[in-house]
C-alpha cells in the first residue's frame, strides 16, 4: 500500500461524495445513532445512504471505513454487534472500533473483516497497540493527538500495525477515550453517548455582559460584542484560575500538520485522517482538495516539499478560530 | 463477602517527606488495600520506584494488601521501562491503567487489577479481562448504578468502586498547571508541589468547576457515595482517593459506616466538613457527574 492514505470525514452522503470526488483514498462514517463518536442530529447514515455511499466509493476505487467507536454499555452490546454485522454485509472495507469486547465479537463473527483501532481506544504506545494486534488482529491504529513526532516514530518502529494520524481539523486537547469532562457537566460523553458538549445541553444567551454560552447551565464562555462567539466545546472555554481568566485548557484552534508531511512520509505513517464529520460537504471538498495536492506533492518530491501559501490560506479559512497549531507533535505546545 | 476499603493511588505531587508521612500514617488506618505509585505525570520524580517499593514493604508488613499502579498515559520509552519494572516486581499485585500494561501482565501470567481508565463499559470486555488474569476491576467513573447492576461479573472477579474524592476526569499531553504559570511542560518547575489538592478552575461567574492537576483534569466537586452505601450491592471494595488534609478522618467515617457504628444521618456532622469542596454523586444516579442529590433514594 502507498503510504499517507488520505482518509476524509463523511457526515452525510453529499460529504462522502465530495470527499471521493476531490481525491480521498478513503472516507470514514458512522450510523445515525450512539454507536459512533459523532452522534449529532442530522448527521450520519441510515441503511439506504450507507449502501449508496459504499457503492459510490467502491465504484471509484475508494475505501469506506465505518466508525463504531463508542463503548457499548453494559447489557446493550447487541446494537453495536448488529452494526458490525451490517458493516460486514454491506462490504465496508474496515470497522473502526474502540471496545475490546466488541472487537472479540467482530473477530469471531466476521474473521475476514478488517479491524482498525479507533483513537477512542486511547492506545498511545506500541505495547497497547500490540495488545490489540495479538488478541484481535487489528491492522491499523489511530493514535491519540498527544504524542510528539519522535514518540510517534518510536511507535511506528515497534509495531507492524499501520499507523494513522490526525492531520487536520478540530483538536482534542485531552487523550481521546479518556475524557469525561462532557459527562461531568451534562451527563453525556464521547465514550457513552458519542458526543462531547452535545447540542441538546447547549444554550446561547445575549446578556448585558455579552453573549454567554452554557453547557447544562455551566458558563463556558462570555463574548464581548466585538468577539466572535464559538461553540461551547467545554475544553475551549475561558475560565478563571487564581484570579486570571484565560483559555485554561485550550484555545479554539485547529490542528494542521501539512508542513510535517515529509517527516510523516519518511517515518512510515500509513494514513492521515482529516477531522470533521460534523462539517459541511463544502468544507470536506475544500480540505480534501488541498490535502490531495499536498500528499501527491510530497510523494513526488519529499525533500523539495514545502506547503504552498495558497494551501495554508485555504485551510486557515475553514479552521476553527481561524488559527492553526501543530499540537502535541510540536513539543513546546505541551 | 464483607466490603473492603482501599486507599487509591495518590493523584497529587507532594514533597517527599509529606508523602512518606502520609503513608506512615496510612499504615495505621483501617483500610484493607493501598495503591501506590505515580499515576499522573512521569516528570514527578521525588519518589523513585525503589521508594515506592520500600513503602510497599512497610505497608505490607502492616497487613495491607499493596497494589502498584501503572501510568494511564504512556508516552515515552522510559514510561514503558517503568511499566515493565512494575509488571515484573514479583511481589505485589499491579493495577493496569492502560492496555499495554494488560498485555505485559497477561504475558507474565500475573493476576492484576483492571483500573478505571481501561474503559470497561460492558460484560464482554470484563469477561475478556478476567480471562487475561484480572481479579478485580474498577468501573469507569461515569458508569451509573443501573449499568453497574446489569454487568455480569465473572467468577473470581471483584468490583471496586471509586467512592470518595475528586474524580480524575481527563488526561492530556499538555500540563495545565505549567500552562497556568506560562511554563513549558519540560520546564514546569514542578509547580504541582504548590498545589497539594490541585489548582481550582472556576467559571467566569465564579462557580468552582474543575481542578487542574498537571496533565490530569479533575472534578471541582468531591465525589462521595458515603450516604449511598446501602445501594452498593455487588460492590466488594470502596476506593477512597487521597487528599492532603483530614484523610484519616475520612477513612474512619467510611469504616464506621461499614461497621454500622455510623448511619447516613450522622454524615452531615461527621463527613461534610472534611470535604475540600462541595460533594457530588450525579454519575451514580445516571445524571451529570457534578450533580448532587444528597439523600439516598431508590
Amino acid at each position: 500500500m502507498n503510504p499517507l492514505h488520505l482518509i476524509c470525514p463523511a457526515g452525510s452522503l453529499p460529504a462522502l461524495k465530495a470527499a471521493v470526488d476531490h481525491g480521498a483514498d478513503g472516507v470514514y462514517l458512522g450510523l445515525r445513532d450512539d454507536t459512533n463518536a459523532r452522534n449529532f442530529s442530522g448527521l450520519n447514515f441510515d441503511d439506504r445512504t450507507l449502501a449508496e455511499g459504499i457503492r459510490y466509493a467502491h465504484a471509484r476505487g475508494r475505501q469506506v471505513l465505518m466508525a463504531l467507536n463508542t463503548y457499548p454499555q453494559a447489557d446493550r452490546i447487541e446494537r453495536w454487534q448488529r452494526a458490525v454485522d451490517k458493516a460486514a454485509e454491506l462490504g465496508a472495507d474496515a470497522v473502526i472500533l474502540a471496545d475490546a469486547g466488541l472487537m472479540a465479537y467482530a473477530v469471531k463473527t466476521h474473521p475476514e473483516l478488517r479491524l482498525h483501532l479507533s483513537v477512542q481506544g486511547s492506545a498511545t504506545s506500541y505495547e497497547a497497540i500490540e495488545f490489540y494486534r495479538e488478541r484481535f488482529g487489528i491492522r491499523r491504529a489511530v493514535l491519540p493527538r498527544v504524542l510528539s513526532l519522535a514518540q510517534v516514530e518510536n511507535v511506528v518502529r515497534n509495531t507492524r500495525v499501520e499507523i494513522e494520524l490526525f492531520g487536520f481539523g478540530g483538536l482534542c486537547v485531552m487523550v481521546e477515550g479518556r475524557c469525561l469532562l462532557s459527562s461531568y457537566a451534562c451527563g453525556d460523553s464521547p465514550n457513552t453517548f458519542g458526543a462531547c458538549s452535545p447540542g441538546h445541553a447547549v444554550r446561547w444567551r445575549q446578556t448585558p455582559q455579552g453573549m454567554e454560552t452554557r453547557l447544562n447551565g455551566v458558563l463556558i464562555d462570555r463574548y464581548a460584542d466585538d468577539e466572535k462567539a464559538g461553540y461551547p466545546t467545554l475544553c475551549k472555554g475561558r475560565f478563571e484560575v487564581q484570579g486570571e481568566t484565560y483559555y485554561a485548557l485550550e484555545e479554539p484552534t485547529s490542528l494542521n500538520t501539512l508542513e510535517l508531511l515529509p517527516q510523516l512520509l519518511k517515518m512510515g505513517i500509513s494514513a492521515i485522517k482529516i477531522e470533521g464529520r460534523q462539517r459541511s460537504p463544502a468544507y470536506v471538498a475544500q480540505v480534501t482538495r488541498v490535502w490531495r495536492q499536498a500528499i501527491d506533492a510530497v510523494r513526488r518530491d519529499p525533500d523539495g516539499f514545502a506547503p504552498l501559501p495558497a494551501w495554508m490560506a485555504e485551510l486557515d479559512k475553514v479552521s476553527e478560530g481561524a488559527m492553526h497549531t501543530l499540537g502535541a507533535y510540536y513539543r513546546p505546545w505541551k | 463477602m464483607e466490603m473492603k476499603l482501599a486507599l487509591g493511588p495518590l493523584l497529587y505531587y507532594w514533597p517527599r517527606e509529606d508523602t512518606f508521612a502520609f503513608y506512615e500514617a496510612a499504615a495505621t488506618w483501617p483500610v484493607d488495600i493501598i495503591y501506590l505509585g505515580e499515576t499522573v505525570c512521569s516528570r514527578r520524580h521525588l519518589l523513585r520506584l525503589s521508594d515506592w517499593l520500600a513503602l510497599a514493604a512497610r505497608l505490607a508488613e502492616a497487613g495491607k494488601e499493596v497494589v502498584l499502579s501503572t501510568l494511564p498515559l504512556i508516552e515515552s520509552e522510559s514510561d514503558l521501562k517503568l511499566m515493565r519494572k512494575l509488571v515484573r516486581n514479583g511481589q505485589y499485585r499491579v493495577e493496569a491503567n492502560d492496555y499495554g500494561a494488560v498485555r505485559l501482565l497477561a504475558e507474565a501470567g500475573a493476576p492484576f487489577v483492571a483500573g478505571p481508565t481501561l474503559n470497561v463499559y460492558n460484560s464482554e470486555t470484563l469477561a475478556l479481562l478476567r480471562g487475561l488474569g484480572a481479579v478485580r476491576w474498577v468501573p469507569p467513573l461515569e458508569m451509573d448504578r443501573g449499568l453497574l447492576a446489569a454487568m455480569r461479573v465473572p467468577a473470581g472477579m471483584h468490583t471496586e468502586l471509586f467512592a470518595y474524592g475528586r474524580m480524575p476526569l481527563a488526561y492530556s499531553a499538555r500540563c495545565f498547571t505549567a500552562r497556568h504559570y506560562n511554563l513549558q511542560k519540560d520546564d514546569c518547575q514542578f509547580k504541582c508541589l504548590d498545589h497539594p489538592d490541585g489548582l481550582g478552575l472556576r467559571t467566569r461567574e465564579g462557580e468552582p468547576f474543575l481542578t487542574l492537576n498537571g496533565i490530569q483534569t479533575q472534578s471541582g466537586r468531591v465525589l462521595s457515595l458515603a450516604h449511598r452505601l446501602a445501594e452498593l450491592a455487588g460492590v466488594d471494595v470502596l476506593r477512597l482517593s487521597p487528599q492532603s488534609r483530614h484523610m484519616a478522618r475520612v477513612v474512619a467515617v467510611f469504616r464506621e459506616l461499614l461497621d454500622g457504628a455510623l448511619t447516613p444521618a450522622d454524615l452531615p456532622s461527621r463527613l461534610d466538613r472534611l470535604l475540600p469542596a462541595s460533594p457530588c454523586d450525579g454519575y451514580w444516579l445516571g445524571q451529570a457527574g457534578m450533580a448532587f442529590q444528597g439523600t439516598a433514594t431508590r
